[in-house]
């Protein structure tokens, strides 16, 4: 059992098209290296030039922003869901 | 026609066509509408406009969607009003009121809805969706009616007990949700990769709603005399609006509406119980810290801004400021507002009007400026903020005696009663 990645739509043509992808990791950060070895692109797509996030991108554990735990150092547990989803919304 | 070329993202400039589309997906940054300003410069005037109708639609060329009957309540060209009284106690000298609590339904969100629906339409959308904190919800309501389209409306649950009302009563499915805006806002984020078909207004047509803000400065200018103001106090939820405010104010200048280049200060006004982008003003910083949003300014209770630091860059680069006020001077604002100029605000106009107040006693917006505050939503939504402070000021027993008794009218021509 791993932990699964809910990816949007804006991402998915580097799923072959699915919502969501299941990967390893003990952290989120782990977790979304793995997602990149897994399809490749990720990693450029949601990181910028200094290793963090990129300013529109906004990750998600279960229900918490990232930003409000750990950030990439979150520690996940298998079974936890991951969501990937772009910042500028709302308002 | 409209005028538009397509969308460009506005971080690495990577275009798209003029579609369903508010993020670049390459690096998530936000799309923005690109016109062709030589076309309106060389095709677009004052008189044009001047000769449309009363409602934002006079400015439709320099709008994101043509269509010779748009989805339309009569958003816009809302009353600028002078406000001398109210400058006369906050030691300002020439301050006006953008009152859009005159909107169809009580706030701003008229324009932007009015927009994105016609644009929606226009692209083959017939359900209306959006995330909430109210003001948005009753205006996608009320548009999708009035357009036959079905809406689909969320909201956190601890919404005022008015805006569910005026809601839920045009008819759409309304869906309270048990968390906070910016968990109702990740909820149709993630609703919005899995329902292309829907419009959700502020995440995949929100390239077009934005724009609609824009004609807050619009219409400002040409109230003014196709002029535009020193400095501007807006307020701040996602950031999209003052962003818009401060782009539109240049934007008739490019298009050669504005005989002189405008140089308005562009300052912000947050409630300190979610001022995630007045903290990072204040500190100096670029980085937006999201914060969990505890104030009774629920309009703008956004913790996690999208625009927040496109709003940072506008202020920050027009020399303008941000503040941060409490729940206490929010009900201050909205009182001095409504008894200095007969106009009631809702939660974010006692914001904009609490954040002026404060901005003009640190001289930051000046007695020699031309001021524009803008109160975009109406007290009705927001009566519960007032309700334990502000009522009867006396109540009495039906008589004359009683009355006496009771009541001292300041300034009563008829002095004290004849019987006394």
């Amino acid at each position: 059992m791993g932990v699964t990645v809910r990816v949007p739509a804006q991402l998915r043509t580097l799923t072959g098209g699915s919502g969501e992808v299941e990967v390893e990791g003990s952290s989120v950060g782990e977790v979304l290296k793995a997602l990149d070895a897994a399809h490749p692109g990720f990693g450029d797509r949601l990181f910028d030039d200094t290793g963090g996030l990129r300013r529109f991108v906004n990750v998600f554990l279960a229900d918490e922003d990232v930003r409000f735990l750990q950030g990439l150092a979150t520690p996940v547990t298998d079974g936890a869901t991951v969501s990937i989803v772009p910042a500028v919304a709302g308002g | 026609m409209d005028f538009v070329t397509g969308l460009r993202c506005r971080e690495c400039a990577r275009p798209y066509p003029a579609e369903a589309l508010h993020v670049c997906d390459y690096c998530f940054g936000p799309l923005e509408v690109v016109y062709d300003y030589d076309a309106l410069r060389s095709t677009l005037t004052r008189a044009q406009i001047e000769a449309g109708p009363q409602t934002i639609w006079r400015y439709a060329p320099l709008l994101p969607v043509s269509d010779p009957a748009p989805i339309d309540l009569g958003a816009g060209f809302t009353p600028l009003v002078r406000a001398d009284r109210l400058a006369a106690e906050l030691g300002l000298g020439e301050l006006w009121i953008k009152n859009d609590t005159a909107n169809p339904t009580g706030s701003f969100k008229d324009r932007v809805v009015s927009v994105a629906l016609t644009k929606a339409r226009q692209l083959g959308f017939k359900v209306a969706a959006c995330a909430s904190t109210g003001n948005l919800a009753n205006s996608v309501a009320a548009h999708a009616a009035r357009a036959g389209m079905v809406s689909v409306v969320f909201i956190p649950r601890d919404l005022e007990v008015a805006k569910v009302v005026t809601t839920a009563v045009y008819g759409g499915h309304l869906v309270a949700v048990e968390g906070t805006y910016d968990d109702v806002n990740r909820l149709c984020a993630e609703l919005a990769s899995e329902h292309p078909s829907w419009a959700f207004v502020n995440v995949n047509v929100r390239t077009y709603y934005a724009e609609g803000s824009k004609t807050l400065a619009f219409e400002v200018a040409e109230q003014l005399g196709w002029t535009a103001p020193d400095h501007v106090v807006v307020p701040v939820a996602s950031g999209s609006q003052l962003t818009k405010v401060a782009r539109g104010f240049t934007e008739l200048y490019e298009v050669g509406l504005l005989d002189d280049e405008p140089h308005v200060r562009v300052s912000g006004a947050q409630a300190a119980g979610c001022s995630p982008v007045a903290s990072a003003f204040a500190a100096g910083a670029d980085a937006i810290r999201p914060v969990k949003p505890d104030t009774i300014a629920k309009s703008l209770a956004i913790g996690n801004p999208a625009d927040g630091w496109y709003a940072l860059q506008a202020v920050r680069s027009s020399g303008g400021a941000f503040e941060a006020v409490t729940d206490d001077e929010i009900l201050d604002g909205i009182r001095l507002l409504a008894r200095s100029e007969g106009i009631f605000a809702e939660t974010a106009g006692g914001v904009t009007i609490a954040a002026l107040a404060k901005l003009a006693a640190a001289g930051v917006v000046r007695r020699d400026e031309r001021v524009v505050a803008y109160v975009t939503g109406h007290g009705l939504k927001t009566v519960e903020a007032l309700v334990s402070t502000t009522g009867p000021t006396a109540t009495i027993a039906p008589t004359l005696d009683a009355f006496t008794q009771a009541v001292d009218v300041a300034g009563d021509p008829d002095g004290g009663p004849s019987w006394a």
